[in-house]
């Protein structure tokens, strides 16, 4: 049977997509920010997962105003990489795994989260930055990968404790999966941030180390964060860390974080990067 | 009528939620068509023209060829629409995110730098323990208090 082997939670801030893409990483702005991926990259190499399903919020890429999915997964055996409006990352395209993808929205839908199914749908730096970050520069990306949207750009985002309860059902299903693959799941986007008005460039390193300290050790509390508090405390965009209770509601209780990286700034944005080792859930 | 949002409180924020989504529908979707290379060739060879395509109200026709980014978010823009016109300039999200903020691009750059725009002072246009007129605004402001949202996390 499919088997969720590690969770990660990790921002994706354009810059650091463009930083990569322009070979810049190494600059004394950005090295301190790369740095700290390595050791990720190098224990994710070694735990080699067969599956990545990403959740990320879209930004006015593969979806404008005139839909608005709350919560969708792309089953498609492709996705393109988008046009944001300064042309697509040269990064490889992401290759999908439909079977596990289908298997997960039929068993989510069933389990009463009414997912969107998209066959097709290109994908933004919500996805690939992550990718990025993880896997650094190779001509392929080294799994499959299964995209699943949660909208946070048209206020209201589904609740944090939702998102949880979606990841929870995200592991019934992967259980539910015959075949032995060994997925990950990540959590993307955050951690506090604010790119809009006049109070953009908002960090609050207290709000996110305590986030991060409790992600393991007491997620449900975590749940219970409001969106007005998120926004007032994180940043207006700071609300994106709904989508870790996604990851987090993945994972079993005994879930151990085995990496942490917190970085300010990466352009308007504070970013971590948070491994939990699930293997001793699964 | 529906008492505002307590979000409405929080300072330099513009919540992108049903009220803006109304108001920015269209002003959005012109920016949603910068995502096409085509476009963003027509509209830099001639913004007027291009524009006359959607249908903005004057007012927000005027903040975009002006490039007023704070004016935008004040006509229904939303941020990750907004942008794809600086990106359209070669403007980065920093570049934006200082001009919204009103200050120069160093002094923004620095700020960052130095860690960001602190919370302090930063969550509340009226602080909620104002619960009569008169009563000292200095408390809630202070920096040794912690904010009891913040250490429920």
């Amino acid at each position: 049977m499919a088997t969720i082997v590690a969770g990660i939670a990790c921002s994706h801030v354009p810059a650091i997509g463009v930083a990569m893409d322009k070979g810049i990483t190494g600059t004394a702005y950005w090295d301190p920010l790369f740095q700290g991926y390595l050791p990720a990259r190098e224990w994710l190499k070694n735990l080699a997962p067969d599956v990545a399903i990403i959740v990320y919020n879209d930004h006015a890429s593969a979806f404008s105003l005139e839909i608005i999915p709350t919560f969708l997964i792309g089953v498609a055996d492709s996705f393109p990489i988008a046009d944001e409006g300064f042309g697509p990352r040269p990064v490889p395209v992401v290759l999908g795994c439909p079977e596990l993808a289908w298997h997960i929205a039929e068993s989510l839908i069933l389990d009463e989260f009414d997912m969107t199914i998209a066959n097709e749908m290109p994908v933004d730096h919500g996805l690939t930055v992550p990718l990025s970050i993880t896997c650094g520069q190779p001509d392929r990306w080294p799994f499959k990968v299964i995209p699943l949207c949660v909208n946070v750009v048209q206020y209201p985002p589904p609740t944090g404790a939702r998102c949880f309860k979606l990841g929870q059902a995200i592991a019934r299903a992967v259980a539910s999966f015959p075949d032995d693959l060994r997925v990950v799941v990540y959590g993307t986007g955050g951690m506090s941030h604010q790119l809009q008005g006049e109070r953009a460039g908002l960090i609050n390193r207290e709000f996110d180390t305590a986030f991060l300290d409790k992600l393991t050790t007491d997620p449900v509390a975590l749940t219970k964060i409001s969106h007005t508090e998120y926004m007032r405390e994180a940043g207006s965009e700071g609300v994106e860390m709904v989508m870790w209770h996604v990851m987090r509601g993945a994972l079993g209780p005994q879930a151990a974080e085995v990496y942490r990286h917190y970085h300010v700034p990466a352009s308007n944005t504070a970013a971590a990067l948070m491994i939990l080792d699930n293997r001793s859930s699964a | 009528m529906k008492a505002d949002p307590d979000y409405e409180n929080i300072p330099g924020t513009y919540v992108y939620d049903a009220r803006r989504g109304r108001l920015g529908y269209a002003l959005n979707m012109f920016c949603m068509s910068l995502n096409k290379a085509e476009n963003r060739t027509a509209f830099k060879a001639d913004e007027a023209a291009y524009l006359d395509r959607f249908k903005l109200t004057p007012e927000q026709r005027d903040t975009v060829l002006r490039r007023d980014w704070l004016g935008m978010l004040q006509v229904g823009g939303n941020i990750y629409y907004t942008i794809k016109i600086a990106f359209c300039d070669g403007l980065t999200f920093q570049d934006v995110a200082g001009m919204m903020s009103g200050v120069p691009k160093d002094t923004y750059v620095q700020m960052m730098l130095a860690g960001g725009r602190s919370p302090e002072g930063n969550r509340y246009k009226v602080p909620p323990t104002e619960v009569s007129p008169g009563a000292p605004s200095a408390a809630a402001a202070s920096p040794g208090v912690a904010s009891p949202a913040g250490e429920s996390v």
